[in-house]
């Protein structure tokens, strides 16, 4: 807006009475003083750390760090630098946090709905593990896994067999593993070729059901693409894998995969304390939906198991999403407890070893800090997309 | 205005506080005292070295020269309070001013003289890496022990030197790496690792904490130099020479053959200058370190000469029977050589 040229000022007060002006200045007071005492403290640390001798810096990432790792999913040996260490701690993390929260998410909601089933029997169960896993520490609940369950497990040499390749023992559940073969990016590209078969094909089947209304069995057809083409393949390029076994030889088994008890303990751990308060989610959440559109559902003839998927699930995800949410953020930070078993998470690895090894705490903190940050703002942004997704559209 | 001005007299109050906040050099005798007693970091339960026993007094070589320098600066050897910490939490801990003494069989290396702000006073036990192995196993020497598990405590010495053995004699091991020597002991006794190793010291601790210590044994092989010593903040000069010539006094005082029986005899009835300068009878030296002249008569009074604490923890007086070996005086055979008071 503008003003006429010769309308009357605004009588010139003090630049002190203009409030948009004192406004103004605070808001810079308040920033600069902000600025002003982090700078402050930033210096004083220096100074400090400089008087007492300790370097700081970055730069003892990239010396080569000098200790063995019990598990890593990248090559990893000791002349390795303390970067890799980081990043192996970082996999660790994010390796038992999704198995976490894949198993706890299932248990979770069997659990939740479990609870508000018509059988007397599974409800208490369901109420019984409920109320026990969600009120005990879930250290202690490591401990127990870790040090009652998986250490008095017999050594290899009396391992409990599982079928013929399958060992477990208190070093860890030893299996066979797939070891490619010079047919494995044949089998590989086919895989690929019949992912984008499957896609047309759903894409087709979708397109007739809208034009006519006749049905495509998509789920058959994908199955046998998936058993034909690759099958195929691999009879004239051989066979992708061979197993590598697992065989008892010196201390140990060697072959294979091994899955570490530390990870079983902790994974076993997270999930079942986890399960137990996503239990509850799901069950605020379904008798969140009115238990009008049960008697909806019923009275149109469906049965109680598409009552609970078609209608009542949908409707409850969007009150379970949210605090879902929360209980992935718990079961991920929860992790960090891993520092009391030996499992290599980024806290026990990097938070621990890295820092005693070189001192340098303030810098390893930070990063630490910062990468859990990221992973608890990157699960939050997803769910919230999720979220977004399937929330009530109105039209 | 007032609110300005209310801004800045929060500001200015957080920036005194928080200069404040932080130690400067020479200051921590003069914290020391204002605050009464020694606050002492040591470890989480080691048998000879820092235990606490069933009425949770502290005992062990490594308490002892806490108490040594609360003897020292205050003349009263109970003016202590300990901190048990992990090794992953001890450097930390003395960095940023939590302890004033590090005891806690820490070896001194020159990485963490030089770049983690410590400072290293001397060398209470002279100790070594080694091995403790299940008899079941049937192993005799660690070169056999190729492809085993090996328990370790994280972020020590030990976990660097374990690695390089391995690697110098071409093994493969899988490591495990716990906080505290208790899940270390547990792990060990169910099979979850087929070998423990630490300082020898610390094995023969562990080994009497086990249900069975008879059915374990330490390997011969000795992979590494282990001195452990006391460690202070680097940057205040007065308090690092009050803690290093505790041990000098207290090793000082072995040789000359003062124990805590004849100590306050040999003060008043001593004829040798030796002595007599040690003891505080003649000259100045304890003024020169800013302790009281009696500093060595009220350590080895309260707490004992060195021969006396290593016996009574960790040698033939103690459940360990550690020999004294490297760890005897300069003059029968071991390493332990102070410089001398004059």
């Amino acid at each position: 807006m503008q003003k006429p040229a010769n309308a009357p000022r605004a009588p010139k007060g003090s630049f002190w009475t203009d409030p948009k002006a004192r406004a103004w200045l605070f808001q810079i007071i308040a920033v600069v003083a902000v600025m002003a005492l982090g700078w402050y403290l930033f210096q004083n640390t220096q100074h400090n750390l400089e008087q007492r001798g300790i370097l700081s810096g970055f730069d003892f990432l990239q010396q080569s760090a000098g200790f063995g790792i019990s598990q890593h999913l990248i090559d990893y040996n000791e002349s390795h630098s303390y970067a890799r260490v980081f990043v192996i701690g970082l996999l660790n993390t994010l390796l038992v946090s999704v198995i976490g929260i894949f198993f706890a998410t299932i248990l979770g909601f069997i659990l939740g709905v479990a609870r508000l089933s018509p059988n007397w029997l599974v409800r208490k169960l369901a109420t019984v593990y409920i109320e026990t896993f969600r009120n005990i520490p879930p250290l202690l609940q490591i401990f127990f896994w870790y040090f009652a369950v998986m250490l008095p497990m017999p050594g290899p040499r009396n391992s409990l067999a599982i079928g013929e390749h399958l060992f477990l023992n208190n070093r860890g559940l030893y299996m066979p593993a797939p070891v490619a073969t010079d047919g494995f990016w044949a089998f590989v590209v086919s895989l690929l070729v019949v992912v984008a078969a499957i896609i047309a094909v759903a894409r087709m089947a979708k397109a007739k059901r809208e034009a006519t209304g006749q049905r495509f069995p998509v789920l058959l057809a994908s199955l046998a693409l998936l058993v034909v083409i690759p099958g195929l393949v691999s009879l004239v390029f051989g066979a992708p894998f061979e197993w590598s076994m697992p065989v008892l030889q010196g201390f140990n088994f060697r072959g294979g995969w091994v899955v570490i008890p530390e990870l079983i303990a902790l994974t076993l751990a997270l999930t079942v304390y986890t399960a137990a308060f996503i239990a509850e989610n799901v069950r605020s959440g379904i008798q969140a939906v009115s238990h009008g559109q049960t008697e909806a559902a019923r009275s149109l003839g469906l049965p109680v198991g598409k009552t609970l998927r078609l209608v009542i699930i949908p409707q409850a995800l969007r009150v379970i999403i949210p605090p879902l949410t929360s209980q992935y953020l718990n079961l991920t930070k929860n992790s960090s407890l891993a520092a009391g078993i030996g499992y290599p998470d980024m806290v026990s690895l990097f938070a621990g070893t890295v820092l005693n090894q070189t001192g340098q705490a303030i810098e390893v903190i930070a990063i630490t800090m910062s990468v859990y940050l990221a992973i608890s703002i990157s699960i939050s942004l997803l769910m919230n997309w999720y979220n977004k997704r399937i929330a009530l559209v109105e039209r | 205005m007032k609110m300005v001005k209310s801004t800045l007299a929060v500001l200015t109050a957080a920036t005194v506080l928080g200069v404040s906040g932080f130690a400067q050099a020479g200051a921590t005798l003069d914290a020391v005292k204002k605050k009464g007693f020694v606050q002492c970091g040591i470890s989480d339960g080691l048998p000879g070295f820092s235990y606490a026993d069933g009425k949770g007094n502290y005992l062990g070589i490594d308490v002892d020269v806490c108490r040594a320098v609360a003897a020292a600066v205050f003349g009263d050897a109970s003016k202590v309070k300990f901190s048990p910490l992990t090794a992953k939490e001890r450097f930390t801990a003395l960095q940023s001013g939590e302890v004033d003494v590090l005891s806690r069989n820490s070896t001194w290396t020159s990485s963490r003289d030089a770049a983690m702000g410590l400072n290293f006073t001397g060398i209470t036990y002279f100790d070594g890496q080694g091995f403790l192995v299940n008899k079941k196993l049937g192993v005799s020497s660690a070169k056999e022990l190729d492809g085993a598990t090996v328990c370790i405590q994280a972020g020590t010495t030990t976990e660097l030197n374990l690695s390089d053995y391995f690697r110098a004699n071409n093994l493969k091991y899988t490591p495990i790496t716990y906080d505290t020597s208790d899940e270390s002991a547990k792990s060990l006794e169910s099979g979850r690792c087929d070998v423990l190793t630490s300082d020898q010291s610390q094995l023969y601790a562990q080994r009497i904490k086990l249900a069975a210590p008879d059915e374990y044994v330490v390997l011969p092989e000795v992979i590494s130099k282990e001195p452990l010593g006391p460690a202070v903040r680097q940057g205040d000069e007065e308090w690092f020479d009050i803690v290093r010539w505790t041990l000098f006094g207290m090793l000082n005082a072995e040789e000359m053959g003062i124990t805590s029986k004849n100590v306050e005899e040999q003060a008043k009835t001593t004829k040798n200058p030796d002595v007599a300068r040690l003891l505080g009878k003649e000259g100045e030296f304890g003024k020169d370190l800013k302790l009281p002249n009696d500093w060595v008569v009220q350590i080895v009074k309260q707490v004992g000469n060195y021969g006396e604490i290593f016996d009574r923890n960790v040698g033939a007086g103690s459940a360990l029977k550690i020999e004294r070996g490297l760890n005897a005086q300069w003059n029968k055979g071991g390493l332990q050589y102070a410089p001398p008071v004059r």
